[in-house]
Formats: structure tokens, sequence, C-alpha cells
């Protein structure tokens, strides 16, 4: 099995770490892993902003960097999303399609292809997860609170597999933070109330820390927790996950 | 062209290909007892049920229960309490009335709503702007659900009929829950 | 209401400045959704539900003109006057015309939000007709001379002592009493008097039946029964998509309207109006106003399968903390910020952007209304018709350039992390949009890109 690992383009400058415990999590998994090293960015920020039209030629560099692999994957909820949903190409749509299907989020992959039943983790903290919106109600990685339908959560499932980490209970389990690709500047006012609230949510219940699967959403919460001086931290999941 | 065939035309070219109506079958979940439901929903409402045997039964409760009501109307025959009204009455002659005894075709468990039709109001008003409403429904007809309710009511003609679920309410000032809005400040139901 | 040329993220910033309020509007509506939620568990059925009702109004779509003219035809036969209007001003113009055929220049109206749509309230105080408004929330703000800030609980951006102020002015209520008992009492007398003089009522319809010729309104208070049944004229106004096929439908919408809504089992009241009484006149207006439009936009035209229960407001992050007139249009939230652009792609190009797509609002729907992705979907439209701002437009074909073209990145990245140059947050070059309440991330010392070349292969 061979997997395409697809970071983020705001991963790779801001947070190599993510990418390398994703790295190294799968590879522990006995994955074999490539980094197609012409990546850039899924074309999201475009997308989401109404300019899907101009996305074309991302799309092509996209397809270019990752046909041909059994599997891509990716640690973020929000990306994989977007190439799950909209990811097109004139000339290629066959291969457009194949990646579609192939492309997950790191946390369904290891649950649902990789079937991981146990992890050599440790974490001995309390630790807050704050669900991303995309990779909650857009891959449905978690049962969506507005649903009557059954409990589960796939990052869940994975968190209590880490030998000492206490998970905290919040009062809104599946609330936006308010990040929201260019919503974080053009609703500044909206966005960062949002995260405060948030960010409130975690401390009231006594996190030391923040995960999540989208480290998009984490750096707005870093951004504010930062601000106020908290010594509340943030962590992408698969930084917990590859933690000894 | 007319304001109607206009309307009518650019719907027509707009609306999509014919979908198919889906069939109304939903299980009927909670079927322990329905006019035990009915009342246990009535109270979170703002209302309250009471289980009686007779009309004289009602009688009772309704004199000590409505002290202070001057002005009471009961169009249910067999309730003598109040005065009775006819269907020429005009209807603004009702303000002042006080309690009114009406009866229900039936009522519905899920949501403690009473199925009320101008068959058994002289006066299509007259839930409405009593002070306190007073209805009675026999326990065999208390049914679970909504589907149920519409299944009772099939093709029915009426000129206008209305469920009733409880006292009149708002919650329009920071979603402080307020009984009697315009309508009934209190609502009794006597399942008999 | 006059928003100015305002757009939403301005409206809400100013919103934003009174953030003990934000709290509190944001907790109240959240404490709505919860009790939907809890309404929504209590039964099993549920998801079978929505997912029946979505069907149904698929079904009425798709059937809409025929049903449309089987309503007529059944309305007409119970004695009820059928009207069509194919824009507001029409809508407005048939309602003047009912008042000045009878001489009458005072009349109750109960909730209808497609009489704020047509704007008809200023239109008729233009022609010398008084309005009341009868529904609590409504009232308050009529007298405030606001507009609705939510399409359920009107007075919702409202605070008791606000509300206490208003009618200490109107009513001359005790000053300084915030008790919401003794101010709804102090509404409930002076509507009363208005419910036993005027001669004309209007009301909104819920649903209306193909089948029957019927029309049902919900409410709680009981203003819609008060104002229609004591009134010599009635004329109910509904949108050409309220209509349902068949009665026994009702069972299924009524279910999921007061559960979505305010978590309720069913409203107080839910008034079958079949046929006038004896002596009474009834009025149906049929109002097209964008709706056929919309139809025929296939991405867009299952927003007309919305029954107006506001679940999505209550769930939406955004409207909690940005408050219904942000939203400059009669229905705010996220239904309303699919409905507008329709009725004008410039006025209303900042709607479809006030939304993070967290898709909450698709979930609660009762009718199942894809709601986030019609936000997306008209982003595109909205863009690619030209109505977004040249700055932005210049700074995306920059990105997309920067996006595709490796080299570029890589050289823009490590020179100086190009991600702080470049990133959606700072489109418009507003360098420090991000920074003013939030900090920076801290630039690493290498990219992961640099970091693997070093250490794998």
């Amino acid at each position: 099995m061979i997997v395409a690992l697809f970071v983020p383009c705001y991963v790779d400058q801001f947070y190599p770490q993510v990418a390398i415990a994703s790295l190294e999590l799968l590879e522990k998994a006995g994955v074999e892993v490539v980094y197609p090293a012409k990546q850039t960015c899924c074309g999201q920020p475009m997308a989401n902003s109404g300019f899907e039209h101009l996305t074309n030629s991302c799309n092509e560099l996209f397809i270019n960097n990752f046909s041909g692999f059994d599997y891509i994957v990716c640690p973020s909820g929000s990306c994989t999303l977007h190439i799950k949903e909209h990811l097109h190409a004139e000339k290629d749509e066959e291969k457009a399609g194949e990646i579609r299907k192939r492309v997950y989020e790191l946390t369904e992959f290891l649950t649902d292809v990789l079937k991981i039943e146990q992890l050599n983790a440790k974490f001995p903290h309390k630790v807050g997860m704050h669900q991303s919106c995309h990779g909650q109600r857009g891959l449905k990685l978690s049962q969506m609170s507005e649903l009557t339908a059954p409990a589960f959560s796939k990052p869940g499932k994975l968190l209590k597999m880490v030998e000492g980490l206490e998970l905290v209970e919040l009062d809104r389990v599946d609330e936006c933070c308010g990040f929201g690709g260019t919503f974080c500047v053009t609703e500044e006012a909206v966005s960062v109330k949002m995260g405060k609230d948030r960010v409130e949510d975690h401390i009231k219940h006594g996190a030391e820390y923040i995960t999540g699967g989208d480290m998009s959403c984490l750096m707005h919460l870093e951004g504010i927790l930062r601000r106020r001086k908290s010594n509340v931290q943030v962590k992408h999941i698969a930084e917990i996950l590859n933690s000894q | 062209m007319s304001s109607r065939e206009k309307i009518l035309q650019a719907v027509k070219s707009s609306q999509p290909d014919q979908r198919p109506l889906p069939q109304l079958q939903f299980e009927l979940y909670n079927t322990t007892d329905a006019p035990t439901a009915f009342a246990n929903v009535l109270s979170t409402i703002g209302g309250a049920a009471h289980f009686v045997n007779s009309y004289n039964e009602i009688e009772d409760i309704i004199r000590a229960e409505y002290t202070h009501a001057k002005r009471i109307i009961s169009v249910c025959g067999e309730i003598k309490t109040g005065e009775a009204i006819n269907s020429d009455i005009d209807p603004h002659l009702l303000e002042d009335v006080d309690l009114a005894i009406i009866k229900a075709h039936f009522g519905v468990a899920e949501n403690a709503a009473l199925w009320v039709t101008d068959a058994l109001i002289p006066e299509r008003v007259l839930p409405f702007i009593t002070q306190q409403l007073a209805v009675i429904v026999k326990k065999e007809d208390i049914v679970f659900t909504m589907h149920q309710a519409y299944e009772r009511v099939g093709d029915a003609d009426y000129g206008f009929a209305t469920f009733i679920a409880g006292p009149s309410k708002t919650a329009d000032i920071e979603q402080s829950l307020v009984l009697g809005a315009h309508g009934p400040k209190t609502m009794h139901v006597f399942i008999i | 209401m006059n928003y100015g040329d305002k757009d939403h993220a301005s409206l809400a910033e100013k919103f934003n400045v009174d953030e003990p309020r934000v709290n509190w509007h944001d907790e109240t509506l959240w404490w709505v959704r919860v009790k939907r939620d809890k309404a929504a568990k209590s039964l099993p059925e549920w998801e079978l539900l929505r997912e029946t009702a979505s069907q149904i109004k698929n079904n009425v779509l798709s059937n809409l003109s025929e049903y449309l003219i089987q309503f007529e035809k059944e309305a007409t036969k119970n004695g009820i006057t059928v009207h069509w209007a194919a824009d507001a001003k029409e809508h407005n113009e048939i309602v003047h015309s009912l008042l000045q055929k009878n001489g009458i220049t005072q009349m109750v109206k109960s909730k209808s939000m497609l009489t704020e749509e047509c704007h008809l309230n200023e239109y008729l105080q233009q022609q010398g007709i008084e309005v009341i408004d009868t529904d609590l929330g409504e009232c308050i703000v009529q007298m405030r001379k606001e507009a609705p800030s939510h399409i359920v609980l009107p007075a919702i951006h409202l605070k008791k002592q606000d509300v206490s102020d208003t009618f200490h002015e109107h009513l001359h209520t005790e000053k300084g009493n915030y008790d919401p008992q003794f101010l709804t009492h102090a509404a409930r007398l002076h509507l009363r008097e208005k419910f036993l003089t005027r001669k004309l009522a209007l009301t909104g319809v819920n649903f209306a039946i193909a089948e029957t010729g019927e029309f049902v309104v919900c409410t709680n208070e009981g203003n819609a029964d008060m104002g229609a049944h004591l009134a010599d004229i009635h004329i109910a106004c509904m949108g050409i998509e309220k209509l349902l096929p068949q009665r026994k439908h009702l069972s299924v919408f009524l279910r999921l309207l007061a559960r979505s809504a305010t978590g309720q089992p069913i409203t107080t009241y839910s008034s079958h109006f079949k046929k006038p009484r004896k002596g009474q006149e009834m009025h149906v207006v049929l109002v097209d106003n964008g709706r056929s439009v919309q139809l025929g936009r296939k991405d867009f035209r299952n927003s007309l399968k919305c029954i107006r229960c506001a679940a999505c407001f209550n769930t939406c992050p955004v409207y909690r903390r940005s408050g219904g007139h942000s939203y400059h249009t009669a229905i705010a939230g996220p239904i309303g910020a699919i409905l507008a652009p329709n009725l004008d792609m410039k006025q209303y190009a900042d709607l479809p952007f006030a939304s993070t797509l967290c898709g909450s609002c698709s979930n609660v729907c009762p009718v199942k209304i894809d709601i986030h992705d019609q936000l997306y979907k008209w982003r595109q439209v909205l863009m690619k018709e030209g109505y977004g701002s040249t700055v932005k437009k210049m700074g995306m074909k920059g990105m997309t350039f920067t996006l595709s073209h490796p080299g570029v990145y890589r050289f823009a990245g490590s020179a100086g992390r190009w991600v702080l140059r470049n990133t959606p947050f700072i489109v418009n070059n507003k360098l420090n949009t991000w920074y003013k309440q939030r900090d920076m991330p801290e630039p690493p010392k290498e990219s992961f890109g640099e970091w693997y070349k070093k250490n794998r292969k």
C-alpha cells in the first residue's frame, strides 16, 4: 500500500511538526508514505471565496501530484473535504474522480482503512477535543449533535487509545470555532467572538490542551489563547497520537 | 396577460421534473396509555388535565375551580353551569367571557392538542376570546400521533377547525414564558 | 428599517461592541436550540419525518402550477376569494384596494414574514392606513420603528428593560417595571381593544392545502384567531410555495414545525381556515415575488421548501453572534442568506459570505434544505457575475497564480513565510485584521517540505 501524504499549505509553512507526526504515525503503522514535493494547496481558499472558477490550474496541479496512489491522506478534515467535493478537471475528470474516492482524512484513514485498535502513545493531560466542522459534518468523522442518531467518534476512538489522556466534556460539543477560511478576516468581529467562546468552553472544563483534526481551527484558537496569555495550548491530534 | 397567467406560466416553465409523494408510514413507538400521555404532555405546556367519570364531576370541579368567573358560557349540552349561546351572536359580545366550556372531537397524546371544529363552537372566536378555557374530551377519543389524528379528520367538511394545545402563551420578552398572551390564561381538560 | 449601504460584517461588528449583550443573545438562542434538540430526540422517527417532509415538498415544487390551480379552484368553491400578485408591489396594492373598497383605514395584522418581505406596513402607512402588528414581539419592534430580528422571535435582540421603556413611552406603563408578565398583560389589554374594533385582519399562512382549498395558521398567542374571527374581512397572504398536496400531509409538518422552532410539541393554535364565517369575507393573496425565478435556479430551488421555523437561525453560530439586523433583509439567518440574493444580487452579495459553512443549519432543517451548500454555490454565482469587489478579485487571482505554480510557492514560502502575506486572511491587504484580536503563529525555522528533503529519501 502506497500512501501519498497531502500536507495543507499552512501546515507546511507554519506547523511542520503536524506533518512530521502524521508521516511518522503512518510509517509506524507499516504504511509506505510518499510526499509529492511539488504540492501546494487544494484551492479551497479561492473556492470558498466564490472563485471556484479560477481554481482550474490548481486542480490540475493537484491531480498531477496525487494520481496513481492507493490512498491520499491528509491531516485536515477541511482540505480533505474540499478535494472530495470539489476536485474536478476538464482534461482528467477520470483521474479527478479517482482522487476524490481515494482521499482520506488522517483519523478516518487510521480507523477505517488501517483499522487501528491500539496505539503506543502516551499523553498524560486533560484534553479538549475541538471538532472541525468540515471534518465532522462534512466527512462525518463524528456524530453530529443536531441529528437523532447513534453517537460515534473516529478521532474520539483514537484518543481513547492514548495512555493517560483525559478527554474533557464540553458544553457545546460541536460548535464552530469561527475560523471559516476568509471568514476569519472578512467577518473579523464575529470570527473572534466565536473563537473566544470556543476557547472559554475548553478552559471552563479544565482542558490543558485543545486538540482537533484541523490546524486552521487550532491556529485561530491559538491566536486567541496567546493574546489572552493563557497557558492552554493547542496540539493537532496527529501530534498527540504520535507522542511517547 | 394577467398576473395569474404570468405566475402560472413562470412556475410551469421553472418547475423541476415530477417527484413522487412519499408514503406516510410511521411506527407507533409509545403506545402505553394515550390518555395518561396526553395529561403528562398537557402539564408541560401549561394546561391541566382532570380524569373524571361523569359530567356531574366536571360541574363540581368547575364550581370549585372558577370561583371568580362571572360570565360562563357552556356550549356543551351536558354541562348546565353557565349560559348557552347560539350561532347568530355577534362575536364581539363575547369579549367579557370569563370561562368557556367546550367539547373537542378528539385529543392527541404526543402534543396534548385537541381538535375542535365549528360544529362544536357556535362562534369561532369563543375558545380564543375567553379568559379561561375548559375542554371536555372522551377518554377513548385520544389518539397517539398527528398521523392518527388526520386519519380521524379524514375528508371532513368544516368552515373552521383548530388544534388547541394549552393556554395562549408567549415568550417574546427575553424568552420568559407568560401564559395568557391574547387568548385564555388557563386551560383545563376534562378526560371523561 | 434603513441600513444604509452597510454590509453584514460592519453591522455585525457594531453588534459586537457590547459583548455581554452578545453573550446573552448567543446563550438565549442556544437555549432554544437545546430545546429543539430535546424535542427532536424524543421522537425516534425524527429523521424519517424530516425525510418525508422533504419529499413532500419536492413533490410540491415539481407540481406547483397544478397545485396552485387546484387550490384556487377548491378555495373558490369554499367561498374564499383568491388573488394573484406577481410581485411585492402588486401584493400591497391588492391589500390596499380591499381596504379602500370597504372604506377601512385601520387594521390588525398577525405575523407574516411575507408582508415584511413586501414592506406592506410602510406602503399602507403612506396611504394613510394604520396597521397594528398584534404578535407581541412584532408589536414591540413596531413601536420602536425597528424590523423583526428573527422570524419566530421578532424581539429577541431586546432585553426586558428595552421593552419596559418602549411600553412606558407608548402604553404609559409603570416606569422601571421589567416584569415580563406585567408587560405582556399591558400589551394584552392594549391589543384586545384593537381586535375588538378593527374591521379587517390580515394573517400569514403556514400551509395551504391544494386538495381542500383550506389554509393553516399557527400561533402560540392566538392573535391570528383573535383578529380573523372578529373582523369583517380576513386577508391571508402567502407565498406560492406554501402549498401542500393533501390535508393528511399536515400531520408531518405540524409534528416538525414547532419542535424545530421552539422545542414545543405543537404550537398552541393550529387553525384551519376553510370557509369564511357567516357574513364575513375571506381573501387569499398568492404571491410570487421572485419565487418562480428561484424555482428555475436548479441549485437554489429547494430553498423554497422552507417552512420558516428558524431552527437554522438558532443553531447558526454567526447569527447568534451578529443579530438579525446585521442581515439587512426581512428574513435573516442562514435561510435568509440564500433567499435574499435571488431578490437582489447586488444588495445581498455579502450575505452568503456571512457564514463559516459549518453545516449545522442543514442538519437542523426540518425539510432538509442543503443550506450551507447553497451558501457555497451562491458565492460562486455572485463572484462570477462580478459582485465581488475588484480588490478581492485581484488578491484571489494573485493567490491562484502562486498556488498553481510550485516554484513560485516555494520561493514565496522560504522568502519569509509566504502564508503571512498571501493566505485568505490577508485579502484586501488588511494585513492587521487577523492580528487585531489574535496573535500570529510563530513561523518555524523550516517548512515541512524542507524538513522532508533533509530527513527522508
